[in-house]
């Protein structure tokens, strides 16, 4: 018996040993880089860590031209230190694994016409973080090439670009795989968020406005999944092209102003679904071209000029239990063919009646008007809109079809607004 | 203009008296207060009220202000073996059916809004909505006093008003899209602009169209509406032409109405 717990004894000692052996070569040592203290630079500190040191970095400015992390190692910024890249180029790589940064603000990585230069660029790495930090004014924000199950968390993104060409990505995302990327602030990049070649990233709670081109761009980025995001006040919206199985949902496309900006614009987009998101006040809500099979239901379209904007080679694309409120224009095609369905959706502009009080109108309704194929042949008819002439026309079209598709009509239209 | 002011106060309560002013009135309150009830969206009530604004206001301003010239042709003759001059007649006469026409409309509107609208956000639509009837039923009965001043025939006046009322709200609307689709190798968005300008009708459905389908007008084309209508320039302009519209018919109504032997 005796001897059994002096086993067990030992064994407990023993592995209380390794513990603390394990856990001072995990944990390592914790550095601190201060401009009073020993340690005046980051770069030093870098030089001298090993795999698992913590890098503490106290408030200041720190002007070291382009860090190189190839350890991995936690970088933590104490009340915001500013590192500053002087525009010379990047500011800080990231070569290795396992690397996790927060609490810094970054600024100032150079324009350039060459180089890609990013305030973080983590190149070929995995299981990299980046939290709660601030980017101010630079070219690239924070750029990931070939790298997988990292973390973009919490972070703010600012700059002044005026042009396209002397303005980067606020998220750059290129060969990469299984990324998250959520509670972001993205503000006056080029593109906000940017993907290429991108497989089961999940983006979800950011918050794109105000960028130069796209809220968010991506291409070639299959299963990828996006959920309350709100893209806000950007050039052209978002841009979806090129992908498959894609999962869009209770997102916000607010504001997108102009003839070029879409809402959400999708281009070959095949076997997704998009459901529960809201477009308000965009120019085009939704943009699709060559798009086959996506589920569209539960969408709010509210005050948008066109709600939908549907080109004759998007096939088999399916809107149900959608809301249309009180846009200019609710579907517009390219076609008087149409290959798509609708179903049980909300029409504000249906004017039909209930007979049975099922909920479900008993005439069908039209949603393409003849004025929005009018405007669209002679944008300068835009200004008739509303008028009693333009009024009478729609009529006339919607009983007698003769230029709208015949078969692109809603046969259960809600009678109320789906919640 | 004391004399103005007596003849302005004598048709005020004349006109008020008028069963076709009673039932305008009970119209705008029956409708706005459906509109504002009934739709939970209260900006969508005023656009539904601004859709029968621009037809309404002008179809019964300018019969309403024809019928009411001929019918008061034994008053006028009347009152001009008084010695009252000519001026304060016409311009008593013609306020004194302008302003309970715009009266009735407001107190429609203005009523069932304080009831059931939303006072808060939904005021300055209102405003713009109010400002608008105001103006076409200004314009439209100075319109009707110079219709009904240039034809004895009672019949063949009314046939004109009619008439100019189908040319301004539909016909007007069609030649304009019939020039867009004629010149359109051409950039057509200014004459467009021209074009719109001239009638008041369109003007009070452009201020709206500003309002609501401002997104859609941000298109390219759109755009070019936009910057000239939304900006103050633009609303200067759009406004000197609807006081042309009041002034211009009465100036010619009141040389025809100086001259005129009754």
């Amino acid at each position: 018996m005796y001897k059994r717990i002096s086993h067990i004894a030992r064994s407990i000692k023993l592995s209380v040993l390794v513990i603390l052996l394990l856990s001072a070569v995990m944990f390592g040592k914790e550095i601190v880089v201060s401009q009073n203290g020993n340690i005046k630079t980051i770069c030093e500190a870098l030089k001298i860590s090993r795999d698992g040191d913590r890098i503490v970095v106290e408030p200041g400015t720190y002007k070291e031209g382009n860090l190189v992390v190839n350890k991995e190692i936690e970088l933590i910024g104490k009340y915001f230190p500013l590192i500053d890249g002087s525009d010379e180029g990047s500011i800080l790589t990231i070569r290795s694994n396992g690397v996790f940064v927060k609490g810094f603000v970054f600024a100032h990585a150079k324009v350039s016409f060459i180089n890609d230069n990013a305030a973080i660029k983590l190149d070929s790495v995995k299981n990299c973080i980046i939290q709660g930090n601030k980017f101010i004014d630079n070219f690239f924000a924070i750029y990931l090439s070939q790298s997988s199950f990292c973390k973009i968390l919490d972070n703010n993104i600012i700059a002044y670009g005026k042009r396209e060409t002397t303005s980067g990505n606020g998220i750059h995302l290129w060969y990469c795989k299984n990324i998250e990327i959520a509670n972001n602030k993205i503000e006056g990049q080029r593109d906000g968020i940017y993907f290429e070649f991108v497989i089961s990233a999940k983006i979800h709670d950011n918050y794109s406005k105000d960028n130069i081109r796209y809220g968010m761009h991506f291409m070639f980025s299959d299963s990828c999944n996006y959920w309350n995001n709100t893209f806000q006040n950007n050039g052209a919206g978002v841009a979806v092209m090129y992908t498959k199985y894609v999962e869009m949902y209770k997102n916000n496309f607010k504001n997108n102003w102009g003839a070029e900006s879409y809402g959400l614009l999708l281009k070959e987009i095949s076997d997704s679904k998009i459901y529960s998101n809201n477009f308000y006040k965009n120019t085009t809500g939704i943009y699709m071209e060559g798009c086959n099979r996506i589920a569209f239901s539960e969408n709010n379209f509210d005050n948008n000029g066109w709600a939908v904007k549907l080109m004759s080679n998007s096939l088999n694309n399916i809107f149900t239990k959608n809301n249309f409120l009180n846009n200019t224009f609710d579907i517009v095609t390219s076609s008087r063919n149409n290959f798509n369905s609708f179903s049980e959706n909300y029409w504000s502009d249906y004017k039909g009646y209930d007979l049975n009080r099922d909920g479900v109108g008993d005439v069908p309704f039209h949603p393409v008007k003849l004025s929005s194929l009018m405007v669209q042949q002679q944008p300068a008819s835009m200004i008739l809109l509303r008028s009693l002439f333009i009024g009478l026309l729609d009529v006339a079209e919607s009983v007698i079809p003769a230029l709208t598709p015949e078969t692109l009509i809603d046969n259960k239209p809600m009678m109320r607004q789906i919640n | 203009m004391k004399l103005i002011n007596k003849i302005f106060r004598y048709e005020l309560s004349n006109v008020l008296r008028s069963k076709w002013i009673i039932f305008y009135t009970l119209f705008f309150l029956v409708v706005s207060y459906s509109l504002f009830a009934f739709t939970g969206n209260n900006s969508k009530a005023i656009l539904s009220l601004m859709n029968i604004v621009i037809i309404i206001i002008p179809l019964v301003s300018i019969i309403f202000g024809t019928m009411y010239l001929y019918n008061s042709r034994e008053f006028v003759e009347m009152m001009l073996c008084q010695p009252i001059d000519r001026k304060s007649l016409f311009f008593g006469i013609y306020s004194g059916t302008a302003v309970p026409l715009s009266l009735s409309f407001v107190s429609g509107v203005i009523i069932p809004f304080l009831l059931r609208g939303n006072v808060q956000n939904q005021f300055g639509l209102l405003m713009l909505l109010l400002i608008t009837g105001v103006l076409l039923t200004f314009i439209f009965t100075s319109v009707s006093f110079l219709v009904s001043l240039k034809n004895n025939d009672k019949v063949k006046g009314l046939g004109f008003s009619i008439l100019i009322w189908l040319l301004m709200s539909i016909i007007y609307d069609s030649i304009i899209l019939l020039v867009i689709y004629i010149f359109q190798d051409y950039p057509v968005e200014n004459s467009v602009i021209v074009l719109s300008l001239i009638n008041p009708v369109d003007l009070g459905r452009i201020f709206f169209l500003l309002k609501f389908d401002i997104s859609a007008l941000m298109g390219y084309t759109g755009a070019v509406f936009q910057k000239f209508f939304g900006n103050t320039a633009g609303i200067i302009v759009s406004f000197i032409s609807l006081i042309l519209w009041i002034i211009l018919p009465q100036f010619f109504a009141f040389r025809n109405f100086k001259r005129k032997d009754f």
